[in-house]
């Protein structure tokens, strides 16, 4: 590939990522109501959505080799063990990377 | 002055809430930073392209597509495909990112997952302005994104360090966030839609190209539900069942 070719290369995967990020605020200004069920997926989605980008961050983890996900695991409980006993986010947070960074040297 | 104050004060409530982000992008954006370096492209590449695409997976994905033969159209799909999920996002922001003015076209160009998953779910103390909230925790995460980029193809093959596992600050976050939202709403129905579909989804299609079959699960069990859906959510909000 020519630097050139490379550049519109660049600039496809911006406008393409663009497309995904800008497409809803287009197709659903504030200026015009937005259809009822549009809000009930704004409503409904995001606990979706979320649930999507836990799975997604783990979605190299192969069970079947190598550690079989158990750092993975563990170390997910123990942070959702430790936000739902203390609420504090850093601490969960902290408390988790730490730990899987141990237990993957192990 | 006083809109210097709400600006400050925005910071200030911003700032704290991006700093597992700060931990994370770093590390991460030096990593990728390295990666294009031992790719053959140098800071500046690294610069630009997480500046101006500012997603760190498929920025990633890039560095294979400027390494293989030219394709604009596989590109241009791919890129659609993987960030699919940024639709959902997008949806879910509609309300939230409403009348914040001159800052919204920047709050949708950052809208990565993890602006995302904090603009959505933060907890905005009272008197701090929204927008300027929002605004800030999108800048800030650029600029860990963007530094640690441009710092890793500075040091490309220098680099030498023993930081394994530092990604899972990603995950970790995730999952916080995902508590925090189970423990603010009352139906669980859709957290578990979520997470069930997309694991199904995973295991049937693989890492590479399960996203979008699951988007579209969601949407059909999400839409073929409504009406029970809206039944139940309106109960929870009675207090009829909890």
């Amino acid at each position: 590939m020519t630097v050139i070719q490379q550049v519109m290369i660049v600039a496809i995967v911006v406008l393409g990522t663009m497309a995904t990020r800008f497409l809803p605020f287009l197709v659903f200004p504030p200026g015009k109501p937005t259809p009822d069920y549009v809000r009930y997926l704004g409503r409904v989605l995001p606990a979706a959505a979320i649930g999507l980008l836990v799975v997604y961050s783990l979605k190299d983890v192969n069970v079947l080799a190598g550690s079989r996900g158990l750092p993975e695991l563990v170390s997910v409980a123990v942070v959702v063990w430790l936000h739902l006993w203390k609420k504090n986010m850093f601490l969960s947070i902290a408390a988790g990377t730490v730990l899987y960074m141990i237990l993957i040297r192990l | 002055m006083n809109h210097k104050l709400n600006r400050a004060a925005a910071f200030r409530a911003a700032f704290p809430v991006t700093v597992p982000i700060l931990a994370g992008f770093l590390f991460l954006g030096i990593a990728y930073g390295v990666f294009m370096n031992l790719s053959g492209f140098g800071a500046g590449w690294a610069f630009l392209m997480s500046l101006l695409i500012f997603a760190g997976s498929m920025e990633f994905v890039t560095v294979g597509l400027l390494l293989g033969s030219f394709n604009p159209l596989g590109a241009l799909l791919l890129t659609l495909m993987v960030n699919a999920r940024h639709l959902f996002y997008g949806i879910s922001m509609l309300e939230k990112y409403k009348g914040t003015g001159w800052k919204k076209p920047y709050l949708i160009f950052g809208m990565c997952d993890e602006s995302f998953s904090i603009n959505y779910s933060a907890k905005i103390p009272e008197g701090v302005d929204r927008s300027w909230f929002m605004f800030f925790v999108t800048l800030l995460n650029h600029v860990y994104w963007v530094a640690g980029a441009t710092i890793g193809g500075l040091l490309g093959s220098f680099v030498n360090f023993d930081m394994k596992g530092l990604e899972f600050v990603m995950t970790a976050l995730f999952v916080v966030i995902f508590v925090e939202q189970w423990m603010k709403e009352k139906v669980h129905d859709s957290a578990i839609l979520g997470v069930g579909v997309s694991v199904v989804s995973l295991i049937a299609f693989g890492a590479d190209r399960f996203i979008v079959p699951a988007m579209i699960a969601i949407l059909a069990v999400l839409t073929l539900t409504r009406k029970a859906m809206e039944r139940k959510t309106a109960a929870a909000k009675e207090g009829g069942c909890a």
